[in-house]
């Protein structure tokens, strides 16, 4: 068994922050653990622009904005494995991993959990027709065709407006393949509205709101979707089904936090965000695995995943020192339009950045932060967004001797 | 037999679990073998298409082929699966009644079993129910605990292996398309080839009864009958301990909608029974996507949408018109019109757990006109893909040891290995199909779908075959994965 202080499982994004992080405080011995052969994690296929603006003033590409990262790793001489796939991960923070030089056993005093997410599949939504060739996830098709060159099909339909499918379809457009809809089943997009602009708008790809595929014809490869429209109450509009002969569809249908391996350890997930329930330092159930990045929420913004692997190291060299006094556990309750926010819960007295989401688009929003109806803070959105993850920081000052918290959007 | 006219002594059409199975058992005796089947692999039809279940033989009408094959077959099979290295639990079976009056009917069931020669049949109550299966909801149930469950593709593939190891020649993308006999000899033609024989064994399942127009034999008629599934995350694995059925209602040509623990650890829900126009119409319906989570729910609560990874739907060839309904008996024998060409029609359920027992009949069938010579040759066993997953921990290290390819994980939610992948990549019968892969090695069967792995297995592929990208199919011909490279001018490799 080899011991460390931090282990971070998954060097992507999260992963590469938080070692960062955890250097620039002070934390010596960091070990990152990938399963990929490079560090970097997804952000090596996202060869579009756009990352970096909050981070580095500066539109980077996914490679671009990986790079900084690692060079930073490297320089530091942060130890990592590539290639090595943890396989258990249990309370004890013991972590059993493999690569070709063999099974390895290591324990952490704190382990980071950075495994990112996955893409929600055509069968976990189960959309009814044959299961023929040509139906790939966005992220699928992103690696085949950015990091392998191949080409996956000519004639693409995308369902689900999420960002990378977005993405893929102005990926596509510019590889000769005619895109010909995306549609998406909720009133609005799943998407950035920047992405809407440029990647669809701009190649004149029509998005049809209310719209999913219904069915999907082909024995051998993806022949043809059959398209309708959703009515008020949620049902299928008959009348509204129509035949669209395609090679390939495309799925953006949502990600999902990768939590097996908290799972097993035994951490407490939440049904909404799919990730860990944590407090405010990022800290699980589980004391001394934190979580951050993909694994705990899912982001829009790479720029975010990293921010928000840089705030949980604040707790975790407070654990390591053996600074965490509990204080009276603040209760979030959540109401009106809000669909979760994380931390769940806060057990100790520190500023504290809180993420959500929306139930539904909205323009000129104010979140009330209140306890017995006592206003503690708000802050004013000119508009709000399901696809855009609001973040608001509160200050030890405003949480000090409030014991139930409560969130609206007014 | 003597061979001088004609390449082979028997020619099975149909590679599935059955016509495996047959292959298998006649290679025991000195005679020459083919195999011809349509699809780029074996049992791509109702044999990987099925729920897995071992029955017991309970279900079937006393005196009949079904009961007693299924009988004997039950009792075997644990054997035949330890010979071939394939999966096999037997986790037992319960019929759970809802309602007082199915109470009734479990008693028939328990009775019918009884003069089957089915063991230990037992009918529990509320309380012994809830006992061995606490998230199970219902008044009482048939128990029985020699129902099993095994790897239906699984078997197949094995079976084929071990009879290709023991000399029968298999031939893959081979559709039959015409059979003519001169002089007692067939003329089998094919596409690609044609192949003559002294016997042809129609084990065409859904398509075994126009091959039997098109030798001249009997006119029977394939109804085709879908079934649809879903298929569980394995978190659920632990929800039931047991396949959990309801009653069967009279007249309904299946069993109905049952919970399936399957030998790898997910669940299974289904399957429907609707009689379609098309023998090739495999689609799942959102009709039957809803029916099947809510008539589960019925008796399992604590199914969820959020669990569902997959549909799948298998084609049962039934020989009960839709008007009928039901069940009618296998059709198992020498046709009375052209000699030497025997006939299985109507291999529906329990054609799984009877595959060995159905190729034990044929055999004897050729047995009777001809006198087999044993060969001495035959090797029962066959040693299927180490799961490096299911090893003990030193064994692992020292398989990673041995070939550091074992070390890497390239299906991450299956914890598939990179050997296993290259194993299943050069199996023994040749198939290279991202669907013959997966059902050898289980990559890309876990709640990912491939996410992860697809790729690295197409770089494996055009690795090792040196392909194309466009030769790279999911399930035979026409199943392209890809249309080339991103750029057609410039290659990289």
């Amino acid at each position: 068994m080899t011991e460390k202080d931090v282990i971070i499982i998954g060097g992507g994004a999260a992963g590469l922050a938080a070692a960062l992080a955890c250097r620039e405080r002070g934390i010596k011995d960091i070990l990152i653990i990938e399963r990929n052969a490079y560090l970097g994690g997804i952000l090596h296929q996202c060869i579009h622009d756009g990352f970096g603006l909050e981070k580095f003033n500066a539109s980077l590409t996914g490679p671009e904005y990986a790079q900084r990262y690692i060079d930073l790793v490297m320089s530091k001489k942060i130890p990592y494995l590539l290639d090595s796939m943890v396989l258990d991960l249990n309370a004890k923070k013991e972590i059993l991993v493999t690569n070709r030089q063999g099974l390895h056993h290591y324990h952490a005093k704190v382990i980071i959990l950075a495994m990112g997410c996955r893409e929600r599949t055509r069968g976990a939504i189960a959309i009814p027709g044959t299961r023929p060739a040509g139906i790939y996830t966005a992220g699928v098709a992103q690696e085949l065709i950015n990091l392998k060159n191949y080409m996956i099909g000519r004639k693409v339909v995308i369902l689900g407006s999420g960002d990378i499918g977005m993405i893929m379809a102005r990926r596509l457009m510019l590889e000769g393949a005619e895109v010909l809809l995306v549609a998406e089943k909720l009133p609005y997009s799943s998407g950035l509205p920047r992405n809407i602009n440029q990647c669809l708008y701009d190649f004149d790809i029509p998005l049809l709101l209310n719209h999913t595929v219904i069915d999907i014809k082909g024995n051998g490869r993806i022949s043809e979707v059959a398209l309708a429209e959703i009515g008020k109450r949620g049902g299928i509009i008959k009348k509204s089904k129509r035949k669209i002969p395609c090679d390939t569809l495309l799925l953006s249908v949502g990600l999902i936090p990768e939590n097996e391996l908290s799972r097993q350890a035994g951490v407490i997930l939440n049904p909404i965000t799919g990730g860990p329930e944590v407090d405010e330092r990022g800290q699980t159930n589980i004391s001394g695995i934190f979580a951050c990045g993909n694994v705990l929420q899912v982001h829009d913004i790479v720029d975010n995943v990293s921010l928000e692997a840089e705030y949980i190291t604040e707790g975790i060299i407070d654990y390591l020192q053996g600074q965490l006094k509990k204080h009276q556990a603040i209760q979030i309750i959540l109401s009106n339009g809000l669909r979760y926010v994380v931390p769940q819960k806060i057990l100790t007295l520190k500023d504290t950045i809180f993420s959500f989401r929306v139930n539904q688009p909205g323009k000129k929003k104010t979140l009330l932060f209140e306890e017995n109806n006592t206003l503690i803070h708000k802050t004013f959105f000119s508009r709000v967004n399901p696809a855009e993850m609001l973040r608001v920081k509160l200050s030890s000052e405003e949480l000090e001797n409030i014991k139930r918290l409560t969130v609206r959007l007014v | 037999m003597s061979t001088s006219r004609k390449n082979y002594d028997v020619v099975i059409i149909g590679a599935g679990v059955v016509g495996c199975a047959i292959a298998r058992e006649l290679s025991r005796y000195h005679i020459d073998i083919a195999v011809l089947e349509k699809e780029a692999d074996v049992g791509w039809g109702i044999s990987c298409r099925n729920s897995g279940v071992v029955h017991a033989g309970f279900n079937y009408e006393p005196g009949t082929l079904r009961a007693q094959l299924c009988v004997e077959g039950n009792k075997t099979f644990n054997e035949l699966c330890l010979e071939l290295d394939v999966p096999y639990k037997k986790i037992g079976k319960f019929v759970v009644a809802f309602k007082k009056e199915e109470i009734t009917e479990l008693k028939r069931l328990k009775k019918q079993g009884e003069e089957n020669g089915v063991e230990d049949l037992q009918i529990v109550g509320t309380d012994e129910l809830k006992r061995m299966e606490p998230n199970i909801q219902g008044l009482a149930a048939l128990h029985s605990p020699n129902t099993a469950i095994t790897s239906p593709y699984g078997l197949t593939i094995a079976l084929a292996e071990n009879a290709l190891k023991n000399g029968t020649a298999f031939f893959l993308n081979t559709e039959v398309t015409a059979i003519k006999k001169n002089n007692s000899v067939f003329r089998i033609t094919t596409p690609k080839k044609t192949f003559t024989s002294a016997y042809v064994i129609n084990s065409a399942g859904l398509f075994s009864d126009r091959i039997s127009r098109m030798a001249g034999a009997e006119k029977y008629r394939i109804y085709p009958c879908r079934g649809e599934y879903f298929i569980l995350d394995k978190n659920t694995s632990k929800l039931v301990n047991h396949l959990v059925y309801p009653v069967p209602k009279a007249g309904y040509g299946g069993l109905g909608v049952h919970i399936t623990p399957t030998v790898d650890g997910n669940i299974l829900l289904g399957p429907s029974n609707e009689y379609i126009k098309n023998k090739g119409n495999l689609s799942s319906t959102s009709k039957v996507m809803k029916m099947l989570v809510s008539e589960s729910r019925d008796f399992l609560p604590l199914v969820s949408n959020r669990d569902i990874i997959r549909s799948y739907s298998g084609i049962r060839s039934k020989q009960a018109p839709s008007s009928e309904g039901g069940f009618w008996d296998f059709t198992i024998g020498e046709s009375r019109m052209v000699e030497n060409f025997i006939n299985l029609i109507g291999i529906e359920s329990p054609g799984l757990t009877a595959a060995q027992t159905i190729a034990q009949k044929v055999v004897k069938i050729i047995n009777k006109k001809e006198k087999l010579k044993i060969s001495s040759k035959f090797n029962p066993f066959r040693k299927g893909i180490l799961r490096f997953e299911a090893q003990s921990e030193d064994v692992k290290k020292s398989l990673i040891k041995e070939d550091p390819d074992y070390g890497e994980i390239i299906c991450r939610c299956e914890k598939v290995t990179k050997k296993e992948i290259l194993e299943a990549i050069h199996n023994p019968l040749g198939a290279r199909d991202l669907i013959s892969i997966k059902y050898r090695s289980r990559a890309m069967m876990g709640r990912c779908q491939g996410g992860y792995c697809l790729t690295r297995i197409i770089e494996l592929l055009k690795e090792k075959f040196h392909l194309d990208p466009r030769d790279i199919t999911l399930k035979g011909n026409h199943s392209s994965l890809l249309t080339g490279y991103r750029s057609n001018e410039v290659k990289i490799s």
